[in-house]
């Protein structure tokens, strides 16, 4: 029999215990990433393969979404991005950042549909474009903003 | 356990307008210590959001969100009173959930 297993089963939907697990290193999160779809597209070291890993294809410019961002960073460790998706019955974000060393900064899925603007601060390591990729009807689209970065966020 | 996210949600028509920031240092797994040794990395990987309990927001996270990361979403069909929670998960299996409720703006 296996023990982690029975408490595990024991322990049902208990969250604290499941915390508690995690915190002895008995479940490991990286499995829970493992059986994870975009685990690609995040560990992706290319623009290229980052959106393939969200299959997002070639999307298409839109003017119904929108990205707003500074022209110049003056501090790339804490790059302020707004997202405004007017095209109805958006269901998925991603933000890339075309240059940083893991391109794919996060990627949110709206079950609602309802969320029509997304805030986020990004590090960059250096300039680049950002991308914000949005998912709405099995189509993809995308917007973009060249940022100028004075100080690279990532190494330090 | 890490410290409390602040949580603000505010009413402007139907519409519920979160921000959140949560404590955390993100690290990148390629920024080196005083020593020269890479400091591992250690980020938050999941976030989701509810919204009188319907999820809203489910979101996976790199290294490229900044230190204490901000975010903010405005979520149609909401109102003043429904309670929002939000809730985090780090590469080390840390958690932390806080809530709020939405007020009129």
């Amino acid at each position: 029999m296996n023990n982690t297993r029975r408490t595990l089963l024991k322990a049902g939907t208990n969250g604290a215990v499941l915390a508690s697990l995690f915190a002895a290193g008995i479940l490991r999160p990286v499995r829970v990433l493992a059986a994870d779809p975009r685990r690609a597209a995040f560990e992706a070291t290319g623009l290229a393969d980052a959106l393939r890993g969200l299959s997002a294809g070639t999307p298409a410019e839109s003017a119904d979404l929108v990205l707003k961002a500074p022209d110049i960073a003056e501090n790339g460790a804490v790059v302020p991005v707004e997202v405004i998706s007017n095209i109805p019955g958006t269901t998925s974000l991603s933000i890339l950042v075309d240059n940083n060393p893991l391109p794919l900064a996060l990627h949110v899925e709206f079950s609602g549909g309802g969320v029509t603007e997304t805030v986020a601060r990004l590090k960059m390591a250096k300039t680049s474009a950002v991308r914000a990729v949005a998912q709405a009807g099995g189509k993809f689209y995308v917007a973009r903003h060249e940022i100028k970065v004075t100080i690279g966020g990532c190494g330090g | 356990m890490a410290d409390p996210m602040k949580i603000r949600a505010r009413l402007k028509g139907d519409t519920a307008d979160i921000r959140v920031l949560m404590s955390h240092p993100m690290e990148t797994g390629q920024r080196k210590d005083a020593a020269g040794k890479l400091v591992p990395a250690h980020y938050i990987q999941n976030i989701s959001i509810t919204l009188a309990g319907k999820t809203v927001v489910e979101g996976q996270l790199n290294t490229a969100v900044s230190r204490n990361p901000v975010f903010g979403f405005k979520v149609k069909g909401a109102k003043a009173g429904d309670k929002v929670v939000i809730h985090w998960v780090d590469t080390n299996g840390d958690q932390r959930t806080d809530e709020t409720t939405v007020t009129a703006g």
